[in-house]
């Protein structure tokens, strides 16, 4: 049956530490930090991070990256570019599934909560296990796929408009917000596909030079990894790059319609 | 199957190739439900009384009754559509979900023949 109760280890314990605002500090701003050890045994918690917003950068990230430079250096968390062009940062802030790194303190008001991405395996602290992710990803094979033989000194070209057709989907960078908002995959994450990687697989069906629409589409053709899409939006509502997977799911579905129909 | 790795996991059994009816159908459904029971509603409002022998006398008529059965196909069939995708949603063991995607099937089907049944009790009988 459905699944009511929560899996071992996962209620938070009330024991987080408090770390205050240093004397003196004007303009504070509490971080209340999911916390979640694989090696103590202990239930996951939050602590509580007090910062002088006066001496911290403006984005979520450089609160976390202040917080394990200044005052707790075990915080895990992933992060690289810190410009919103590597997806290493994405995180729940504050209820919403985003990039610290584009988030802007100022946005949000009180205490900034952050947990790690909603339904996902956790590592540590805020690091999610990608695996099955990107399995998923691969599994849609996103590359180019042709029957016609690469010319021999050229590019497989594309007309201007051919690859106008790509904007709004090319820009994902896979850092899994919209797929962890999706309530079908956190159900159905095994076999449901989500709204990332289904953006990715209709950035080849859209591709003027691919070739392999119909085995493509073939392999998104089932109740679970394309059809548990219920429209709910949250992809769309969440993406930190603006973009629009639910539409992309919906020009799928159009597909499959204009070839059965 | 090759589950021993994660893309294993992931091809699993493959694709059921299949879905698309099931996406078209309840589109279709929903389309009809909304015609119908359109249909439905302004027709009961049109009567002269709602009392049990007007209504009778409404629903003998094959431009009463034909529409009818077709509104209970149409709406059993959309439930049907629709409560499968919800108890695959939600239900995730097994042996569960078939009893419960049995049952849906036997309810949806026993419900539309009896109301078939009845109108066409009214619309043919005596």
């Amino acid at each position: 049956m459905a699944e009511f109760s929560l899996p071992a280890n996962s209620v938070i314990s009330s024991k987080g530490k408090r770390y205050p605002a240093p004397a003196g500090a004007k303009n504070v701003r509490a971080f209340k930090i999911y916390r979640w050890n694989p090696d103590d045994g202990a239930n996951p918690r939050y602590d509580t991070y007090e910062l002088d917003l006066d001496q911290t950068g403006p984005m979520v990230l450089d609160a976390l990256i202040k917080i394990k430079g200044e005052i707790d250096p075990t915080l895990t968390f992933r992060r690289s570019c810190r410009e919103g062009i590597c997806g290493s940062c994405s995180m729940n802030i504050d209820g919403t599934n985003t990039l610290a790194c584009t988030q802007a303190i100022g946005d949000i008001k009180g205490e900034v909560q952050i947990t790690p991405l909603p339904h996902m395996e956790v590592i540590k602290d805020l690091v999610p296990d990608f695996k099955h992710f990107y399995a998923q990803y691969a599994s849609i094979k996103p590359w180019l796929q042709t029957v016609t033989p690469a010319p021999a000194n050229e590019e497989r070209l594309q007309s201007v408009e051919d690859r106008a057709k790509l904007d709004g989907m090319y820009e994902c960078i896979l850092c899994a917000c919209c797929s962890t908002s999706c309530p079908s995959y956190w159900w159905n994450s095994d076999k449901f596909l989500g709204p990332a990687v289904l953006l990715a697989a209709y950035r080849w069906l859209a591709d003027s030079r691919d070739e392999m629409t119909g085995e493509r589409l073939d392999a998104l053709e089932d109740p679970f990894r394309l059809y548990r899409c219920h429209t709910i939006m949250n992809c769309s509502n969440v993406c930190p790059k603006g973009l629009n997977p639910a539409h992309a799911i919906a020009e799928i579905k159009k597909m499959m319609v204009e070839r059965a129909v | 199957m090759g589950n021993g790795t994660e893309l294993g996991r992931v091809r699993g059994l493959g694709s059921a190739k299949s879905g698309v009816h099931h996406w078209w159908m309840q589109r279709v459904t929903a389309v009809a439900n909304v015609a119908l029971l359109l249909w439905f509603v302004i027709s009961l409002v049109r009567l002269p009384g709602l009392d049990h022998a007007s209504v009778l006398l409404w629903l003998r008529q094959p431009v009463a009754a034909v529409p009818m059965l077709l509104l209970i196909a149409s709406v059993f069939w959309h439930l049907r559509l629709g409560f499968q995708v919800f108890i695959e949603d939600y239900v995730h063991d097994e042996g569960a979900k078939l009893l419960a995607l049995l049952a849906l099937n036997f309810y949806a089907l026993a419900g539309a023949a009896a109301g078939v049944f009845a109108v066409l009790k009214i619309a043919l009988g005596a």
